[in-house]
Parts: C-alpha cells; structure tokens; sequence
C-alpha cells in the first residue's frame, strides 16, 4: 500500500457558534478503505463535509495528493478527485435516474461516459431499469444506489460514503457493503466511510476511526476496533449483528 | 354580417394579445429562472428590459444614419448588440447587488433589488433624457388576412416577426434547459446547490450564467416592443417589469413553461380587456386575474406546490 492520499492535520470546523471538529487528525493512505464511527452529533458528517469544502476548516490542514484543500471552493475539489455520497443521498429527485448519472459525470471525460455507465448499471441492474424514471420516485434503497452510482460516474480517485445503509433493508444493506468492498478490492477504489451499521463497517475496514463530540478518541485497524471494549460497549450493543 | 364581424374583432383582439403575450412570456422568463435558482425575485429584470429597448432606438438611430437599408441585416446587428450589453448588465447586477447577500436574510437582496431598479432607471434617464424617444417605423407592412365593408383584420409584419421570433426563442430555451449539460446544471443547481458543488459544477457561474440568459431573452423583448410601439422612456421598465412578474407568479413562479402560459394569458388579457371593457383598467384586469389565480391555486398555473412561495 502506497502513503497517504488523504491526510486531515488538527482540522477545526464551525457551523456559527457550533464548534463540530475539534482538531481531527485523519490519514486515509491509498486503496485503504477507512471506517469513521461515532454516535449522533459526533461530527462525521461534518468531517467528510470539510473535506470537500462546505464548511471550510477554521484551522488545520487538509492534504489530498499532497496538494492542499484549504480554502478551495468545493467544486474546484471534485476536480481533485473526491466524490461524496452524502448523508440523505442528496439525489436531485425531480431529474430522472439518468440525468443524476450524466450529473455525476460533470468532471468526467465524456468519452468514458457509455463505459461508467455500463460499470454502474452492472452493479446495479435496477438503475438502469429505471433510468428513465424520475429519481423521486426511487425507493430507498434505489435512490443510495444510484447516490453511490452518481458519485462514481466521476471516476475519483477516492469515495466518501456517508451512512450508505441508513434505512435500508438488511438485503439491501448487504448488497451495498457487497459493492463497497467490491470497488476496493477490484478497482482499488480509496473509501472513507462513515457508518452507524458499525459491526459490518468494521469488518471491511482496514483502519478505523472513533469520533466523539468532534475529536478522534480511538483509531486502529477495523479488526482491533471490533474487539475493543468501549467499542463494542457502544457502538455494537447486542453482539454481531 | 354582424356575426363575422364579432368574430373578425375577436379574431383581431387575439392577435394583438398574442404579440403582447409573447413580449410579456420572455421577459418573465427572467424572472422565473432567477427565483428558480437563487429564490429571489430580481426586481431589476424590468430595467434590464427597457436598457434593452433603449440601446435598439440607439443602435436603429445609428444604423439608419450610417445608411444600412437592409432590415434583416439592422435587426441582427440591433439583436445582437442589445442582447450583448444587457447580459453584460444582468452580469453586473448579479455580482453587484446579489452575490454578496446570497446568504444574508431574504429582506436584504429584496431591498437590494429595488435599489438596483432605482439606480438603473435614473442612469438611463440621466444619461438618455427623461424624455419618451421614438424611432420611425423600421419594419412596416403586413397582410390583411381579411375584410368586410370598413372592418379588417390584420397581421403586420412586426407583429408577425414577433410571434414567429418568441416562439423560436422560447422552444430553443426549453431544449437547452432540458437536454443540454448547461441546463442539467441550472436545474441540479435549483433543487440542491450543495450538492451540485460536490459534482463539480461551479454554482456561482451557474447563477451568472442564468441572469444572462435571463438578461437575453429581456433584451430581445426590448428590441420587440421599440419596433412594436416606436416610443420608449426610462419607465417603461416597471409596468412592463410588473406584468411579466404577474405573468411567472401566474403561471408558478420557478416553471419555465409557466412563465411562458403566464405571459401570453396576461398578453390575451390585457388586448381582450381593452378591446371589449375599457383599455384604461386594463392592467387592473391583469392584476386581478393573478389575485384570483394565487386564491384558488397557490403555486400558480404550471407551479410546484411544493416551492416555496415568495
Ligand atoms: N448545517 C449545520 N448548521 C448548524 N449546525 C450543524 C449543521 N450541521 C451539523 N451541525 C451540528 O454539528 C454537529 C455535528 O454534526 P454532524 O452532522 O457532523 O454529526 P454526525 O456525526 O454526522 O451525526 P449523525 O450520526 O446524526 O449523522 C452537531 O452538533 C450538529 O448539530
Ligand atoms: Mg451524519
């Protein structure tokens, strides 16, 4: 494995005078993929938010190829190669299935566009289904699909996945760490996920962050968090599941 | 005898609204794709308009002194000039008087955009006289589609140029809204800018963007009502601005087909009114007409319901 793609350096975040990170240190190295966790209100969702530049850290640095993200407008950050699946999937849901696909595509030489079309519509048959439908009208797990399917179409060079399986049937979810672990192992995708499904985030990450009240307060390989007391006290209540 | 002449009355009145219709459809047009994306209403659009129509009585002014005979050849030259300074206007506003209150309250842009409409009628009366400026006719002629005894009805050229101009403008729009990377990116940048900014798309040159076009389509209607009328002055801007604005609400603010509905029954209206009740309350027909539509159905004509009323 090569050294870090993305590294976060004592980042600090606001929304007003909510103050969401607290001096984050994050390193995401390439083809890892690194599972954040934490309870309601920790902060991730702010932390992979930063990273793309909404909100700009208050403080800190943010490393992606070596190259700072500090105080670049977030679309100018997408061109560096990050694509987010955000929190809420954040579909646009009066466009069809396949204008959020050529959405995802924006950065994206158009040459390529029937190839990664043809990628997302193998992972997910049913998209390509519905491709002419109006994304609104989507299922749940139809509208993460094709989230995840949009934030691909740009072919980054690394993936933030924000709570991919919230809400969704335990079919679905399995199918959906299915194509996470997929992505990485065939295509040596980098991953950064946020996940409150913790037991199977765990299991797939290679390393693991804890985050709490906007601080990392545990981090080591997805393994060694798995077996952690505190851990497995709070976030994995009940056992496996 | 009397039965054709009702109907050739009729026939005349729709003409003459449809052409108002058509002027009123773009420029409110504007109105409907700025609230769409940014969820204000640019109060200036109205100005935008009459700049539009002052730099084609200026550039008509030159073209003739300079000796240029061809019609077809002073109208592309006047569209294309007017189009180019009012988007450079519409340009101007946007990152003058809105981008710096993007995400102030909503008061702030909305007293900014008043401002701006302040600002640019006493420029142009400052810098081009209080006074109302004419233009001979440029384009004149037309056909009389048919006559019985005094009556006739008929379609001038203008009048004719127009329709067949709006019509083209207004199905070339759609088509760039709905089947182009651009109009993807307008209409992703209107249901979640956020979101679009994490694809990539560059949100602030959308928005510009929209009040070029915006500005466009204004300045063309601008062009339009100077050869229409041949007389304009720095006020022609707020009625015209206010109609077309009654025009979006009516057919849903933030619809681009409602915008274009909107006008030409505020158009239909407006030549119906003055032909049959009185042309002196003719705009309070039109202003009703909306009141009753907002009672009966909130979002307008073609609106969402679920967009969020001004
Ligand atoms: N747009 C916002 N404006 C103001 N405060 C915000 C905003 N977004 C998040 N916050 C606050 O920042 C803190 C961190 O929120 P964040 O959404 O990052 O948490 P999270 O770890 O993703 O939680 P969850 O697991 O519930 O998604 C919270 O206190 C939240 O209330
Ligand atoms: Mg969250």
């Amino acid at each position: 494995m090569a050294g870090p793609l993305l590294q976060l350096s004592d980042v600090h975040a606001s929304y007003g005078p909510v103050h969401a990170l607290r001096g984050v240190n994050v390193t995401v190295n390439e083809g890892e993929i690194v599972t954040l966790i934490g309870a309601n209100g920790a902060g991730k969702s702010t932390l992979l938010m930063t990273i793309c530049g909404n909100p700009k850290p208050a403080q800190g640095q943010i490393l992606f190829q070596d190259k700072s993200l500090v105080g670049m407008p977030p679309h100018l950050i997408a061109r560096q190669g990050i694509a987010q699946v955000p929190e809420g999937r954040r579909i646009f849901p009066r466009m069809t299935v396949l204008e959020n696909l050529q959405l995802g595509a924006t950065l994206a030489d158009p040459a390529h566009f029937a190839e990664d079309l043809a990628i997302c519509y193998g992972l997910f048959p049913i998209l390509e289904k519905r491709q002419a439908q109006r994304a609104g009208t989507l299922s749940g797990g139809e509208q993460q699909m094709l989230a995840i399917s949009r934030a691909l179409m740009s072919r980054p060079r690394m993936l933030l996945l924000d709570e991919p399986s919230l809400g969704l049937a335990p079919l679905i979810i399995r199918q959906i760490f299915q194509v996470i672990e997929q992505l990485n192992r065939e295509r040596g995708m980098t991953i950064l996920l946020v996940e409150q499904n913790a037991y199977h985030a765990l299991k797939l990450a290679h390393r693991a962050y804890v985050l709490a009240s906007g601080e990392v307060v545990l981090t080591g390989s997805g393994r060694e968090l798995l077996a952690n007391e505190q851990v497995r006290a709070a976030y994995l209540e009940g056992g496996a599941h | 005898m009397g039965f054709t002449l009702a109907v050739g009355t009729f026939l005349q009145h729709l003409i003459n609204g449809l052409t108002l219709g058509a002027i009123y459809g773009l420029i409110a047009i504007g109105y409907t794709m700025v609230y769409g994306i940014i969820r204000m209403i640019n109060f200036a659009h109205g100005e935008i308009y009459m700049i539009g129509a002052f730099i084609a009585v200026t550039t008509f002014t030159l073209l003739l002194g300079a000796g240029v005979t061809s019609v077809p050849l002073a109208l592309v030259i006047v569209l294309a000039i007017s189009c180019t300074f009012t988007a450079a206007y519409g340009w101007t506003i946007e990152r003058v008087a809105y981008r710096p209150l993007r995400t102030a309250p909503k008061l702030a842009p909305f007293i900014s955009a008043i401002g701006m409409s302040i600002l640019l009628q006493n420029f142009v009366m400052l810098t081009q006289g209080a006074r109302s400026k004419s233009l001979p006719p440029v384009m004149t002629g037309g056909v009389t589609l048919w006559h019985d005894g005094d009556f006739s009805l008929g379609l001038t050229n203008i009048q004719m140029f127009i329709i067949l101009l709006t019509v083209a403008l207004m199905a070339g729009f759609t088509l760039v809204i709905n089947r182009t990377a651009l109009g993807r990116a307008q209409r992703a940048c209107e249901q979640d800018r956020t979101m679009a900014a994490l694809l990539g798309i560059n949100v602030d040159r959308t928005i510009s963007l929209t009040f070029v076009l915006g500005a466009g389509l204004a300045a063309v209607a601008g062009v339009m009502v100077t050869l229409y009328y041949g007389v304009i002055d720095f006020y022609i801007g707020f009625l015209a601005g206010m109609k077309a604005f009654t025009a979006a609400v009516l057919g849903g603010i933030g619809s681009l087909p409602g915008a274009m509905l909107g006008g030409l029954l505020i158009g239909l209206i407006e030549a119906f009114f003055s032909g049959y009740v009185s042309s002196a309350y003719k705009d309070v027909a039109a202003f009703s007409i909306l009141i009753l539509v907002l009672v009966v159905r909130p979002s307008g004509l073609l609106g969402r319901p679920d967009i969020e009323k001004v």
